[in-house]
C-alpha cells in the first residue's frame, strides 16, 4: 500500500460520450473512506462506465476526478464482471501485478499465500486459472485484486453470473477486504445485495445520479418518487 | 508414392510398356536404403539442412515475433499500411530474396566484405529474411485477439502496451508454436534462396532442397526419393511434435 491515502475522491460534472450518445452526464460524488460504496441501477445506466472513469481506463468527456494524493492508479484495483484470466497458473495470476509493483519475491510469495488464503484456493495455486470452475475464476479474480492491497476496490458486479451459495462466498470476502480497511466501490442491479453490503449507496439512471446517500437513510426514506420506485422493484424507463 | 515415382520414370525414361515399370521399385528400395543405412553422405546434407532452417526459424522468431506483438498492441499512424505491407512479404519469392542477399554479400556488395557468399551463414541470411514478415505476420494476428481480450486487465494493473508485449509473447506461447511451425516448413521447403546464396556446394552448402532438385536433373533418382521422403518425415515429425507438445500444454493450461 502506498505511504499517501489516495481518499477521498472528488468528481465532479463527471460526463462521458460514445457515438455522439452521452452515457453519462453531470456526475458528481465523494467517495471517503468508509463502508462499502455500491452503485445501484438498471441495465444501461452507466454503472460500469462510471467504474472505468473512476479506475481511469476511460478518459472523461467533460468533468474532473482528483484524487487525494498522486500515483492513484497503482493504490487501486478493480474486478471486472467478466474475468480476465491470464493463462497461467492460479500463483503466476497472483504474482502477474504484484511483479508490476516492483514488489520483492518474498512480499510477492506472503500475498501469494495470504491471497489464496482469503478465498480458499489454498490447494489450488499450481493448477492452471483458465481450467477453474466460473464461481472458482471469479474467486481468484477477487484475489488478485486484493493482493495488491488497494486502498480502493472496484467490483463490477462480482456475482452477477454466480448462484447463490457462490454469491454468499463472493460477499463474505468482500466484508473481510472492506474490514481491512480497503474501500469497496461495487456495482450491482441486485437491491438485496445492496441492502446486505452497502455503507453508502448511488443510485445512477440514465447516466445521473438519481440519488446518493448512507445505505440506511437512502433505503428507508428515498428523496425522489423514483428512487422510490426503484427501491420498490418496479420497473424504471 | 508409388505414383509419383511411375510418372517420375516415365518421364525420364519415356513411354514403355506396361508390366514393366521396375526401375520405380527399385528406386524406392534404394531410396529406403539409403534412409536407413545411414548413408554419410544423406546424413550430412539432412544436418545442413536442419541447422539452416532451425537457425534461420530461431532468428526469424527474435525478431519476426516480438515485431509481431508490437503491431498487436502499438495504435499508431500507418499502422494499417505495415500490416498490410507484412502479409504481402508473406508472399516474398525466395529466388527473389536470394537474389537480394547475393547481391549484399557479392564481393562487390556492401557486405561483400563479410565473405559470407556460398557459406551456411548466408543461407541462414536469406532464409531469416524470407520468414521474419511471416513471423511477424502471423503472430499478430494470433496475439490481436489475445490483447484484445487482455488490454483492459492489463491497464487495470498498471500494465501499458509495451509492458503488455512480453505478456503476450508468453500467454500465446501456444498460438505462436503453430507460428513457428509455418516458418520452419517455409524454410525447411524452399529451394530459390538457398540455391543463389548457398551454391549447392557438396558436403559444405548442399541441402535437401537443392540436392533434390541437383540428382533429379542429373537422373540419380534413388537419393532424389531418399531426400524427399527425409525431407517429408521431417516436416511431419516436426510437426507432430509441436502438435503434441501443444494439446499436452493447453490440457494442462484449459
Amino acid at each position: 500500500m502506498s505511504a499517501l491515502a489516495i481518499l477521498p475522491l472528488r468528481v465532479s460534472g463527471l460526463g462521458f460520450r460514445a457515438a455522439g450518445a452521452a452515457i453519462l452526464a453531470e456526475v458528481s460524488l465523494t467517495i471517503a473512506a468508509g463502508p462499502p460504496m455500491l452503485i445501484l441501477g438498471p441495465n444501461g445506466a452507466g454503472k460500469s462506465v462510471l467504474l472505468r472513469l473512476l479506475h481511469g481506463l476511460l478518459a472523461p468527456s467533460t468533468g474532473h476526478i482528483a484524487w487525494a494524493a498522486p500515483g492513484a492508479q497503482a493504490a487501486q484495483a478493480m474486478v471486472f464482471q467478466r474475468p480476465v484470466l491470464l493463462r497461467r497458473s492460479v500463483a503466476a495470476n497472483l504474482r502477474y501485478p504484484l511483479t508490476l509493483r516492483g514488489l520483492p519475491r518474498a512480499e510477492q510469495a506472503r500475498r501469494v499465500a495470504e491471497a489464496l488464503a482469503l478465498v480458499g484456493l489454498e490447494g489450488l495455486a499450481e493448477r492452471p486459472a483458465r481450467a477453474l470452475s466460473g464461481g472458482e475464476q471469479q474467486l481468484l479474480a477477487l484475489a488478485r485484486a486484493a493482493a495488491c492491497r488497494p486502498q480502493v476496490l472496484f467490483l463490477d458486479e462480482p456475482c452477477a453470473s454466480l448462484d447463490p451459495a457462490a454469491t454468499r462466498r463472493v460477499e463474505e470476502i468482500i466484508g473481510a477486504i472492506a474490514a481491512r480497511g480497503c474501500k469497496i466501490v461495487m456495482t450491482t442491479h441486485d437491491l438485496a445485495q445492496a441492502r446486505r453490503l452497502a455503507g453508502e449507496i448511488v443510485l445512477l439512471h440514465r447516466g445521473r445520479v438519481m440519488e446518493a446517500g448512507p445505505a440506511a437513510t437512502l433505503l428507508a426514506t428515498p428523496r425522489t418518487p423514483e428512487a422510490a420506485a426503484y427501491l420498490r422493484g418496479e420497473l424504471l424507463c | 508414392m508409388a505414383t509419383c515415382i511411375w510418372i517420375a520414370d516415365t518421364a525420364a525414361a519415356g513411354p514403355e510398356p506396361p508390366g514393366r515399370y521396375t526401375g520405380g521399385v527399385q528406386d524406392l528400395t534404394a531410396a529406403f536404403h539409403l534412409l536407413f543405412s545411414g548413408d554419410p553422405g544423406m546424413l550430412g546434407i539432412v544436418a545442413v539442412s536442419l541447422r539452416v532452417s532451425l537457425s534461420a526459424v530461431a532468428l526469424g522468431a527474435v525478431l519476426g515475433l516480438p515485431l509481431g506483438a508490437v503491431l498487436a498492441v502499438a495504435r499508431f499512424p500507418g499502422r494499417r499500411g505495415v500490416v498490410v505491407a507484412l502479409n504481402a512479404l508473406m508472399g516474398l519469392p525466395p529466388v527473389l530474396v536470394g537474389l537480394l542477399v547475393y547481391l549484399l554479400l557479392s564481393r562487390a556488395g556492401p557486405l561483400g566484405a563479410w565473405g559470407l557468399l556460398f557459406t551456411p551463414g548466408a543461407m541462414i541470411l536469406a532464409q531469416t529474411i524470407l520468414i521474419t514478415p511471416i513471423l511477424a505476420a502471423l503472430s499478430r494476428q494470433a496475439l490481436e485477439g489475445l490483447w484484445e481480450e487482455y488490454a483492459e486487465t492489463l491497464a487495470s494493473f498498471g500494465a501499458g502496451p509495451l509492458r503488455a508485449v512480453p505478456t503476450l509473447l508468453w500467454d500465446g506461447r501456444f498460438a505462436l508454436l503453430t507460428v513457428l511451425l509455418a516458418g520452419f516448413g517455409r524454410a525447411a521447403a524452399e529451394v530459390g534462396a538457398v540455391m543463389i546464396v548457398g551454391g549447392n556446394i557438396d558436403g559444405y552448402t548442399r541441402v535437401m532442397t537443392t540436392a533434390i532438385a541437383l540428382e533429379t536433373s542429373k537422373g540419380d533418382l534413388p537419393l532424389a526419393i531418399g531426400l524427399g521422403l527425409v525431407l517429408m518425415t521431417i516436416v511431419l515429425a516436426v510437426n507432430a511434435l509441436a502438435q503434441w507438445l501443444r494439446d499436452v500444454a493447453q490440457r494442462r493450461m484449459g
